[in-house]
């Protein structure tokens, strides 16, 4: 069972946050094929947030196909994002913080870290649509 | 789909003050309504006249599709927690709900009991001996085992520390998400009620400035800045709820349901507290007048 919290700066809405924290427990393997999600009634008590909001995000996890709801019983997780590419994590991490500290030598600050990464990461994002 | 709440040109005059003016609403079921405004602007008299402890001195109201307070079958589908959750000091949590049970005949006592329970508050202890968020629990516990369609709640977390606060919205969106009811609350402060509110009326000077689904509320509205230009010639779909200007800047909240294709505009999405304040009428930030950018230093000595 995973807990859910929302991060009122992060600029993503409440139910985009839950859909998201369900996709990264699935992509690191801490939600498997078979678990159970909270309950709607326990996610609200939990986080003081409108049952509708709830409701959205596990209709999205399902239109996406990861969970399916049993009516009655609850919400399950049907498939994983733990798959091969959970192996390349780790080579990927290191190169990205080889990059990093590099970046810093060149004298950047996280800011401008970060900037950097999101343009380009956001370029190369429309680039592959177009 | 149905309206739990219907209004239609619905005013309140006290003397010759307009407390509420021209006011029409549809509110669907099975929604949380926010209902927000600064003090005075006329929450509390929509409020009462939603429940029946007022009349409306022009317009109709339509509760559940009823007149309010007109029949006991009316009375039993509403529930109302007044402005700082009233409870009688005098009595035990056991006595008041004893009360509930004697005065409402759909009364739930299991759940009125499970939650005194989780809540941890002794029965035998009288009310006025409870701290305030306890009051306010025992409160909406009442409403709650009352078993309305529609719970009405004016204020209800405005006198509590953040801490009961979250207590108090966690237990209420609980009981939406068990019995499906609609719930109306009304803040003067919207972050208040941000998470648990998906429905919005923006209450300002005895008028509805603006209500719909906070989704389509969010998704319709913008902040454009550029550079200055006269905002009466947007496009006729945009509808300019703020403005505020530089020498050199302009920057608008717009309400559009299309996309805004002008490229000289940077388009930023807007929070639910923005958008209130938009409707407020007072502005986000302050604009700088040109000459002085910089900020002016206090020197203390």
């Amino acid at each position: 069972m995973i807990e859910f919290h929302l991060d009122t700066r992060s600029g993503l809405s409440p139910y985009q946050q839950l859909v998201r924290q369900v996709r990264q427990a699935l992509r690191l393997g801490l939600l498997r094929e078979g678990d159970q999600l909270p309950t709607v009634k326990d996610v609200v008590a939990q986080l003081a947030i409108n049952p509708n909001t709830v409701l959205k995000a596990y209709r999205e996890l399902e239109h996406e196909g990861l969970v399916a709801a049993r009516p009655g019983v609850g919400t399950f997780v049907t498939a994983t994002l733990a798959d091969a590419s959970l192996a390349a994590h780790g080579l990927l991490r290191q190169e990205l913080r080889r990059w990093l500290a590099k970046a810093r030598r060149a004298g950047l600050d996280e800011e401008s870290i970060e900037a950097l990464f999101m343009t380009t990461f956001r370029t190369a994002a429309e680039e592959d649509i177009a | 789909m149905t309206a739990v709440i219907q209004a239609r040109g619905l005013g309140k005059r006290y003397g010759r003050r307009w407390a509420l003016s021209d006011c029409t609403l549809a509110i669907p079921a099975g929604r949380v309504v926010g209902l927000v405004g600064p003090n005075g602007a006329g929450k509390t008299t929509l409020l009462h006249l939603t429940v029946g402890l007022l009349a409306p001195t022009s317009g109709s109201i339509e509760v559940l599709g009823g007149r309010p307070a007109g029949s006991p079958a009316q009375l039993a589908k509403v529930g109302f927690v007044a402005q700082d959750s009233p409870t009688y000091a005098g009595l035990s949590v056991a006595d008041h709900l004893r009360l509930g049970a004697r005065l409402n005949p759909g009364w739930d006592d299991a759940l009125a009991r499970d939650r005194i329970g989780r809540l941890g508050l002794d029965p035998a202890r009288r009310a006025g001996k409870l701290s305030g968020g306890q009051r306010a629990q025992l409160a909406l516990t009442v409403g709650i085992a009352k078993r309305p369609e529609l719970l009405i709640l004016d204020e209800p977390v405005a006198a509590l520390d953040p801490l009961a606060r979250r207590e108090f919205l966690q237990g209420l969106m609980e009981a939406v998400a068990e019995h499906e009811l609609s719930v109306v609350l009304s803040s003067h402060l919207v972050s208040d009620l941000e998470r648990a509110c998906d429905y919005l009326i923006v209450l300002v000077d005895s008028r509805v400035r603006v209500a719909g689904a906070v989704e389509e509320l969010l998704a319709s509205h913008h902040r454009l800045s550029g550079p200055r230009r006269d905002p009466a010639r947007l496009p006729a779909d945009q509808h300019v709820v703020a403005a505020s200007h530089t020498d050199r800047q302009t920057t608008l909240i717009v309400r559009t349901d299309a996309p805004i294709l002008d490229p000289a505009w940077t388009v930023s999405q807007l929070g639910l507290e923005d958008l209130v304040l938009a409707y407020m009428g007072k502005p986000t930030h302050t604009a700088h007048t040109g000459r002085n950018h910089r900020p002016t230093l206090e020197v203390q000595r």
